[in-house]
């Protein structure tokens, strides 16, 4: 809207040979993604393929090894425009001891918009209300976020990054633990979203109630793009709506291509 | 209280009151980001530059809040660069920050453990009306930045990946937050101290959240808090003739003892009246708080 190279193309999200590493790890080895406006791409992998790695490079947490990142048609290095990107991190920070209010975790979504050095007005005070109620959670918008569930603060999240209207969702795994009500206010709000044109680009552990909002996936495995296409067919009572995983996060990356599957086994409650 | 007629003691408890509305305004985002005791090293590293000013001849609030400056800068380069040795780069900054301050003291005119004590736990007599017209500049300084910047260094601290998403100037924060911390530990260090004064960024805040439910509350009541501690304690020290800094932080922490106490009755008593929460989902995520 306010960049005028990515007028005239229509990539959002541009990655060309990308490796990252961490300690002499190669974490990633030769990725190349294209998201374009208007997709809705999930990153599936099983824990520790690299799918969290790539999402947290192409947003600048994880230093690039190699290869090339665009952010709508601009060198991620030289991006400014962060506000049409809205970050859903897996859950709440460390957070602490101090209380914050869910209407006030929700306005640090309007700082990249509104700029580090002016207050808060009545459009920023609209925003927040706004992205509560895309949300579900208006009513909760005075209480402090350590008394709501977990997928209300999971929630509350995505109204944090939908406060800032951005062009591009990027969520990290938002539906791990999350319970099934909160699970569809939050399709319904992707959903939402994507409808009003925006692009969304999440890793998942499992489709589950996104499913039919997916329109692309990206299997991660070993630090390659294992397959890109369609969504895979539900297999099995994984695929149930309602059915949770909460998975440790040691797991080593096994030989097949859709390990991201979860197992039984694996379940940690 | 005609003790208030006294110019010395209008100049402590002036600077008291400064102080008691500035710490707990930078210690609550220190406290946000679990970096309670940052104040309380950095209070050794400016035992350094007292040590400094004292051997030059200078005014050492100067030197000390150059020197504290300094070493928080490092102190957030070591923090920001990576964690596994960071812990134990803290703790020698610290230790030599303080035998330093030691050692210089102890090579100046001023030497003694008179004036050694002064610095460390704070004392009436000891603020120039130079010193106040520092304090109250920087004072001021540092509370019209904690004030300004509150939604900025609140999803700083909150989230910092988050804020980096965000395109915040993540390290300018992060370097602001050092260097207010430094000079609110220096200013502070004539009425409580170097080894009380981070008791007075962190305290008020502890009492505050026991009764808030937002940030913005909380630090609104904390620097209340400090606010009354430190005006309350200076005529308190001065009319029982004890150590001002002793006697602030000791009321702090009464006042959190205060709200401990009755943030949990308060919880109690509505949760005996309230139905019980319509529990629709499992806590399915335990915030370790």
């Amino acid at each position: 809207m306010s960049e005028p190279a990515s007028e005239s193309s229509n990539s959002v999200v541009e990655v060309r040979n990308l490796a990252v590493g961490y300690d002499g790890r190669e974490v990633l080895r030769d990725v190349s993604l294209s998201v374009a406006a208007g997709d809705v791409v999930a990153v599936l992998g099983a824990n520790g393929s690299g799918k969290s790695t790539l999402i947290r490079t192409i947003l600048g947490l994880v230093p690039l090894g190699r290869g090339e990142i665009d952010l709508f048609g601009v060198a991620q290095r030289r991006f400014r425009h962060w506000e049409r990107i809205g970050y859903v991190p897996q859950r709440l920070g460390a957070g602490s001891g101090v209380p914050a209010t869910v209407g006030e975790v929700v306005a640090s979504g309007r700082l990249a918009r509104r700029g580090v050095f002016r207050f808060p007005g009545p459009k920023d005070k609209a925003a927040v209300r706004e992205a509560l109620t895309a949300v579900g959670l208006l009513d909760r918008i005075g209480d402090p976020v350590t008394t709501l569930s977990g997928g209300q603060q999971q929630r509350t999240l995505i109204a944090r990054a939908l406060a800032g209207q951005p062009d591009l969702l990027v969520l990290d795994e938002p539906n791990a633990g999350v319970d099934a009500a909160s699970q569809e206010a939050f399709a319904a709000a992707l959903t939402r979203f994507a409808g009003a044109g925006g692009t969304i680009l999440l890793v998942l552990h499992e489709l589950g109630p996104l499913r039919p909002l997916i329109g692309r996936t990206v299997v991660v495995h070993d630090g390659r793009i294992a397959y890109e296409g369609a969504p895979p067919e539900p297999a099995g009572h994984h695929a149930e709506p309602g059915h949770e995983h909460v998975h440790p996060h040691a797991d080593e990356a096994k030989p097949a291509i859709c390990e991201w599957a979860p197992t039984e086994g694996t379940k940690a409650y | 209280m005609d003790l208030l007629t006294l110019p010395f003691m209008q100049r402590a408890l002036v600077a008291a009151l400064i102080i008691g509305l500035a710490a707990p305004a930078l210690g609550i985002y220190l406290v946000q980001r679990r970096l309670s005791l940052i104040g309380d090293g950095i209070g050794h590293v400016a035992l350094t530059g007292v040590g400094l000013g004292l051997l030059t001849g200078n005014d050492p609030v100067y030197s000390a809040v150059l020197v504290a400056a300094v070493g928080a800068v490092g102190v957030e380069l070591i923090r920001e660069r990576g964690r596994t040795s960071g812990d134990l780069a803290l703790a020698m900054l610290f230790y030599g920050g303080i035998a330093g301050g030691v050692l210089l003291v102890g090579l100046s005119d001023n030497a003694g453990s008179n004036s050694l004590m002064q610095y460390l736990f704070g004392s009436l007599l000891t603020t120039s009306p130079g010193d106040l017209a520092l304090i109250g500049g920087l004072g001021a300084a540092v509370l019209a930045a904690m004030l300004v910047f509150r939604p900025a260094l609140f999803a700083l601290c909150n989230d910092e990946e988050y804020a980096r998403v965000s395109g915040l100037p993540v390290r300018t924060l992060n370097l602001l937050l050092a260097v207010t911390t430094a000079v609110t530990v220096t200013i502070a260090m004539r009425t409580v101290g170097l080894l009380l004064v981070s008791a007075l960024m962190v305290v008020p805040v502890a009492a505050a959240q026991q009764v808030t439910r937002g940030f913005r509350s909380t630090m609104t009541l904390a620097m209340l808090i400090g606010v009354l501690a430190a005006g309350v304690g200076i005529l308190l020290s001065a009319e029982a003739n004890t150590a001002p800094g002793a006697t602030i932080v000791l009321l702090a922490l009464t006042a959190f003892v205060a709200t401990a106490v009755g943030g949990a009755l308060a919880r109690r008593f509505r949760r005996g009246r309230e139905r019980p929460p319509a529990a629709t989902e499992p806590p399915d995520v335990v915030l370790h708080v």
